[in-house]
């Protein structure tokens, strides 16, 4: 337990990707079975026992030590398990009655069988067993908020990089294995055969598309291309196969192939038909496709209530079918799988389910115009959920990964201000000497005058040169620090204009201006604009009132 | 730790303690020695504990302190940082007004001393700032019995427990071996963490030149001048980026998140304090790798400390005095916190170098 909390304290601090890759590979290759599977099991979610509740915790600590320094600890600190992780006194004991610390193992199998009366007690051993690290993790563990920043795609990949393999194949086979895990590491080591997915409804790897560039156009032919609607949902497969009794199985998986179905209950009784569909996911009421805003709402909710689903009615779009009862379609072209998706979705009959049509086009100058305005070339009332179009060769076979030149990506022109930087925040990790997030604001008119209000931050869009010369700029116009934090000059005549591209906007009560940015970068610096050129917040209030009335 | 009697500890004279020690605006003022220990604006006559500069401060008349302390002050202030001086040794006794003073040493930083102030039959101990936990670069605090001690609270909160010391430099090696092509990049205060981090490391085995930022140069060549063995040491400046992969440098706390820091390949910010037991204070700082490591005593020291010096009364100055002074209540020793304004701890109060020095 204590080398697994020591890998939990070392991942919470350290802000790069790779660098969390790399120290959870060496725990998995310095620590036997079957903790590391159950370290693999905490880190991508796959744990599961009853969480206790901070009351129990209180109860445990307040039973140790004194109350006022408690309250003065718990004050200081500022977080529960922290503090008590920190202050617990260890009880005396004799020197040969000295149990060692428990391993991940015990702890993990205990929990899992563990009646409700006997936590305590049991808490209260394993406090006493470990150190002030230890004791962290496990109270971090025990009540279920073990957050860390990791996602279950990181430590999958930390796990195929210990027998060099490829991520996808850890997630193709994954809804297979379960913890410890110990198929999975006998053959990352080269000492088993490689674990089987017997799964009905597998993930499938799947196929991405590039960004489009002006230069791209020459070298391509409109007619080796069939063109769509890019829509604005998010991105599922959306799988439905037998089992060995006959049995349907269905289920939704995100683009990196985490299951998803849980949280769209909902749409699973549609999924009847064995198959693979590669599709969007939207959320349709009376007929038209709301904006990503409106299915923002439905995502990361822990519970899905009957009320979340009838305000909020799950669509699927389908692009593609990669399969059916039978067959494997990846290997054939586009434009024969699109075939059997038409033929698929017309058997299904399902109102959930759709497909996505194509856009027809004879010139990239038909579908420039299409692109510029989606609501004239067929998306008709849908428009607003279009976020571009989507160029697929006929031939393409489907490829995992994002292989050149088969699909791109067009997207619309995002929405551009003209903002003025008013306050600027040192980066973290690599960035932790420059000044690289950035909050920028617009003017409005206050009570004496015209000021600027915050509506935005942004921490990328501008190359490493840009980065160098905004982090001059911020040193050497500094009006007041703040911690890390400096106040960046921005009057009337000085200042710096950023120009700050979005993808959309958002009414926000948590912000002074009321207004939320979607995706905000910065595009340009504006070294030529004095900042009273810059916009006003009225130009984002109508940009608002545009969306909400689309 | 050894223990050594300094007076006669009793309370039948009728000398009431703030008789003798008493707070004032300049620092804690003893009457009926004409003098204030570690003042914080300039007296005639001063009585110094340690050489960091919120207790050592430039521009009194006459400064009592070890060589060591006169030493780093010297450094520090130059040559006219006093009217006069005096060095006292460990142990020895020295007669001043109606009072006598005796130094002992502190296990803060090299040459950091408790001050035993006897009137009559009263004995104080002022503490300064201090440790109970070992360092191979100072001699090891040593507990001195008194009536009435004054101590630090720094780290007076029961969630400051600092750990072995040689754990949290092993943590540091460990990162060293996993990450070869990156720098290391240790904030430590110049004074006494530097050397104490270096000295740890070598006792660990570690035997690769250690890089220094320049602030912290001459103050670590001091140490070694006292014959303090530290290895090989160099100076970053100059180094071209590359070479500083798989090394180790030490640089002030503010320096580990400024434009300095671009010298280094993709580096890991480490800081070793005591501070970094509390997760918030090290992500505040954005800090990478926490090495808890103190100059000063932890919960358990601070308590310990107290209860073995056998004072029936405590003072406690800067830090968290209100839950050890309710903690020596709860023991039934008589506590108060003593408002003395003008000390923290070094790593909170040490000036940020400028952004663009290139230190």
């Amino acid at each position: 337990m204590n080398r697994f909390a020591e890998l939990l304290d070392r991942l919470a601090y350290e802000p790069g990707r790779n660098n969390k890759l790399r120290l959870i590979t060496c725990y998995f290759r310095e620590v036997g079975d079957p903790d590391r599977g159950y370290a693999l099991a905490a880190l991508t979610g796959a744990l599961s026992f009853k969480h206790a509740k901070p009351a129990l915790i209180r109860d445990l600590i307040a039973s140790r030590t004194d109350e006022v320094l408690f309250g003065l600890s718990y004050d200081y600190v500022g977080d529960l398990s922290e503090t008590v992780a920190l202050m617990w006194p260890k009880a005396a004991m004799a020197a040969h009655n000295n149990p060692p610390p428990p391993t991940l193992t015990e702890v993990v199998t205990t929990l899992r069988t563990l009646g409700k009366t006997e936590l305590p007690k049991q808490l209260e051993r394993w406090l006493d067993e470990l150190d002030e690290t230890g004791r962290w993790a496990l109270l971090k563990l025990v009540t279920g908020a073990l957050r860390i920043g990791i996602s279950a795609r990181l430590a999958k990949t930390a796990a195929a990089a210990l027998g060099d393999k490829d991520p996808h194949e850890v997630e193709l086979i994954w809804p297979a294995l379960s913890s410890p895990y110990l198929d999975l590491f006998a053959w990352l080591e080269g000492r088993g055969e490689k674990p089987v997915n017997r799964d009905p409804a597998p993930f499938r790897p799947v196929m991405l598309a590039h960004a489009i560039e002006d230069t791209d156009f020459a070298a391509l032919d409109p007619a080796d291309y069939i063109a769509e609607w890019k829509w604005d949902g998010i991105r599922v497969q959306a799988v439905a196969g037998r089992d060995e009794r006959g049995q349907i199985t269905a289920r939704l998986y995100s683009r990196t192939g985490e299951d998803i179905t849980g949280s769209f209950p909902d749409l699973v009784p549609s999924l009847r038909l064995a198959g693979a569909i590669d599709g969007e996911l939207l959320i349709l009421r009376e007929g038209r496709v709301q904006s990503f805003n409106v299915l923002q709402q439905r995502l990361n909710r822990k519970i899905v209530s009957p009320k979340l689903i009838k305000e909020f009615p799950i669509h699927l779009r389908a692009y593609d079918l990669l399969g059916d009862d039978e067959n494997d379609f990846r290997e054939l072209p586009f434009i024969e799988r699109r075939e059997r998706l038409e033929t698929f979705v017309k058997k299904l009959d399902d109102p959930r389910i759709d497909l996505s049509p194509t856009v027809p086009f004879a010139s990239w100058e038909t579908l420039t115009a299409a692109r510029a305005d989606p609501a004239s070339a067929g998306a008709d009332e849908d428009a607003d959920a279009v976020e571009g179009v989507m160029l697929k060769r006929r031939d393409a076979p489907y490829l995992p990964g994002r292989p050149k030149g088969q699909w791109w990506k067009w997207k619309r022109d995002p929405h551009i201000i003209d903002a003025v930087l008013m306050y600027a925040q040192r980066g973290h990790g690599k960035r932790s000497s420059y000044y690289s997030d950035y909050t920028f604001g617009v003017w409005t008119e206050g009570e004496t005058g015209d000021e600027l209000v915050p509506v935005g931050k942004a921490y990328f869009g501008f190359t490493d040169e840009e980065l160098l010369q905004i982090d001059r700029f911020v040193r050497r116009n500094t009006t007041e620090k703040f911690g890390p934090v400096r106040h960046v000059v921005h009057e009337a005549d000085k200042g710096l204009v950023l120009e700050v591209a979005f993808e959309g906007l958002q009414r926000s009560p948590r912000h002074k201006s009321g207004v939320a940015m979607r995706f905000p970068r910065i595009s340009r610096l504006r070294w030529d604009k004095p900042p009273r050129e810059a916009d006003r917040l009225e130009t984002l209030e109508k940009m608002l009132k545009a969306e909400v009335e689309a | 730790m050894t223990t050594r009697r300094c007076g006669g500890a009793t309370y039948i004279t009728g000398m009431r303690p703030q008789d003798i020690l008493l707070p004032v605006a300049s620092g804690l003022c003893c009457k009926p020695g004409g003098f204030h220990i570690d003042p914080v604006r300039p007296v005639e006559r001063a009585v110094i504990t340690h050489g960091h500069s919120d207790h050592a401060r430039p521009g009194h008349g006459a400064v009592l302190a070890t060589q060591e302390t006169l030493d780093m002050m010297r450094l520090r202030y130059g040559e006219n940082f006093a009217g006069s001086t005096q060095a006292i040794r460990y142990g020895e006794e020295i007669r001043l007004g109606d009072t006598s003073v005796k130094f002992h040493p502190a296990g803060h930083v090299l040459g950091s001393a408790q001050i035993a102030v006897t009137c009559k039959d009263t004995c104080i101990v002022a503490s300064g700032d201090y440790k109970d936990a070992p360092d191979p670069t100072c001699t090891p605090f040593e507990l001195v019995p008194c009536d009435v001690f004054i101590t630090e609270a720094t780290f007076g909160l029961p969630v400051f427990r600092h750990g072995d010391a040689a754990d949290e430099v092993k943590k540091l090696l460990a990162s060293v071996a996993l990450f070869p092509e990156r720098a290391h990049l240790v904030g430590a205060y110049s004074l006494g963490k530097a050397q104490r981090v270096i000295a740890l490391l070598r006792q660990a085995g570690y035997d690769a030149p250690i890089y220094l930022h320049g602030a912290m140069e001459k103050i670590t060549e001091y140490y070694q001048s006292r014959g303090i063995a530290l290895g090989e040491l160099r100076p970053v400046m100059g180094m071209k980026k590359a070479a500083l992969a798989g090394t180790i440098t030490l640089a002030p706390p503010s320096a580990t998140s400024d434009v300095w820091t671009r010298r280094f390949p993709d580096p890991v910010t480490a800081f070793a304090s005591g501070w970094m037991r509390v997760r918030a204070r090290a992500r505040q700082r954005g800090i990478e790798l926490p090495l808890v490591i103190s100059d000063h005593a932890d919960w358990d020291g601070l308590t310990a400390t107290i209860a073995a010096t056998g004072a029936g009364e405590i003072w406690v100055t800067h830090g968290q005095e209100d839950a050890l002074v309710h903690w020596c209540q709860s023991k039934g020793l008589r506590a108060q916190p003593l408002d003395l304004v003008g000390y923290g701890d070094e790593e909170e109060s040490e000036t940020p170098l400028q952004d663009e020095t290139e230190a």
